[in-house]
């Protein structure tokens, strides 16, 4: 866990999943979903909209769709609805996403 | 003791109801619109957005040729409305594609667009293109589509911010927009006016009243006289994540929003007065998307809806004065965004009977009169 987060993890168990954010190495407790892990990791921004203004995981409960982040080369995957898995891919988005699947970013 | 006012009130601020009050408002009436619950049928909030003339009218040559002169006013009512508002309301007009699947359906179309085109002279601009003319011509389009027609005049609008920007204009000219105002009788005066009674037991007089009010307007068009029905038509649509690029093409059954999201809609479906949407259609529609434009594929489904469409029996709208109680209109139709420009304008004039009033006795409701009597 990054100490920069606001966010505090529950007691932990020990397991762990090893995963990437924009291409560094980061990890989270096994059984979190993905917008646990980011808001954990570092709690920054995880996507900006079209204008710029920067955004995270809020709702937590599919509701918001603040948490999108681009999830093993799926854009616009609802964080919060999505359980982290080992070796998982996860990338910031910048604006919107593109037909083709990739994203202005 | 009665008060009267010299207001003109308005029954309806959905888009037709606050069209009118503009248009009202622009020749110098006072104006009050009265607007129901947030729970009614609201045709306004649930639309597409269309500003759309391919086809219509083809069998009804003054439909045909009133809705081109809306589509010709829209560019100039964007404008004012802005300049009324400050709002955009994303007017686009690049022309619109309708596709086919189906070679007899696109056959049927064809004729009728034929035909739509002897009503409008000059101003029929369209185009039949065949599947691989289509495909030549734009990258994308899926194999299965047989041909579509292309209609240089039609386009769209953001239809909330229309909304929005309606009200606004309204407000700005002075006009009165009360909400939650339920009318659930008309009482004509005996000696003129009308006596409006609200749900919550309010009683309103008022000079002139014109009925707006969509699928609202069933009982209250009784009172005035008025022998027309209006019936529910339930189209569903579904809304995707929005996307960075644009798509090629604009049509009635797929469209994307200026701020990025597709809409994908045109079913039709009698359900009453229930507008939820239903899985087979939800899936119908992406099947259709899919088809004629296969990238759509990967875009996820983030909201769907049904609304419903006000339909007169004919479908086309009705404009009318009650013969038994001079100062009552009744106006509605389908197509409260395409005709806009003309309700916010010249319908006032009809209104008011000037001398610039236009030719609307095709409208009537007189037209209904033989069926309900047989």
């Amino acid at each position: 866990m990054n100490v920069a987060s606001r966010f505090r993890t529950l007691p932990e168990t020990g397991d762990r999943v090893q995963f990437t954010l924009d291409g560094a190495p980061a990890s989270a407790p096994a059984g979190v979903t993905v917008a646990a892990a980011l808001l954990a990791h570092s709690g920054a921004w995880t996507r900006q909209t079209v204008k710029g203004a920067p955004r995270t995981a809020y709702c937590m409960m599919g509701v918001c769709f603040d948490c999108l982040v681009e999830v093993d080369g799926t854009p616009n995957t609802q964080a919060c609805m999505t359980l982290l898995r080992e070796g998982m891919t996860v990338r910031r988005q910048t604006g919107l996403r593109d037909l083709n699947g990739g994203h202005c970013g | 003791m009665q008060q009267r006012t010299q207001e003109i009130t308005i029954i309806g601020g959905g888009l037709v109801g606050l069209s009118v009050a503009l248009g009202l408002l622009m020749a110098g009436q006072r104006v009050r619109v009265l607007d129901g619950a947030d729970s009614d049928a609201r045709a306004s909030q649930g639309n597409f957005g269309l500003i759309w003339g391919q086809g219509k009218g083809w069998d009804f040559a003054p439909y045909a040729n009133w809705t081109m002169d809306a589509l010709t006013a829209w560019p100039a009512f964007a404008q004012q409305l802005r300049g009324l508002s400050g709002i955009d309301v994303a007017l686009d007009q690049p022309g619109g594609y309708e596709f086919f699947t189906d070679p007899t359906e696109f056959d049927a179309f064809k004729a009728e667009l034929a035909q739509q085109a002897i009503h409008l002279g000059k101003r029929a601009r369209y185009e039949m293109l065949s599947g691989d003319d289509l495909r030549s011509q734009m990258q994308g389009i899926g194999p299965d589509v047989v041909g579509a027609s292309f209609s240089l005049c039609d386009g769209h609008v953001n239809p909330l911010r229309f909304l929005r920007a309606l009200r606004c204009s309204v407000q700005t000219m002075g006009g009165h927009v009360r909400l939650g105002a339920t009318v659930s009788a008309i009482r004509p005066q005996p000696k003129g006016g009308f006596a409006l009674v609200l749900a919550d037991g309010e009683t309103l007089y008022t000079e002139q009243v014109v009925l707006c009010a969509g699928l609202g307007a069933a009982t209250l068009a009784r009172d005035l006289g008025f022998n027309t029905q209006v019936r529910p038509q339930l189209g569903e649509l579904l809304i995707t994540e929005k996307l960075g690029d644009r798509l090629p093409f604009l049509s009635s059954t797929i469209r994307q929003v200026d701020e990025g999201g597709v809409q994908i809609g045109g079913t039709k479906a009698n359900a009453g007065l229930n507008d939820h949407e239903t899985l087979p259609i939800m899936s119908k529609l992406a099947h259709h998307a899919v088809t004629v434009f296969p990238a759509l594929a990967d875009v996820r489904v983030v909201r769907a809806w049904g609304a419903l469409r006000v339909m007169s029996p004919d479908g086309y709208p009705v404009y009318a004065k009650s013969s038994m109680h001079p100062g009552a209109f009744l106006v509605t139709c389908h197509s409260g965004v395409t005709l806009a420009p003309l309700h916010a304008s010249v319908l006032a004039e009809w209104i008011l009977n000037t001398s610039a009033t236009p030719e609307l006795e095709a409208f009537d409701e007189c037209r209904f009169a033989l069926s309900h009597a047989a």
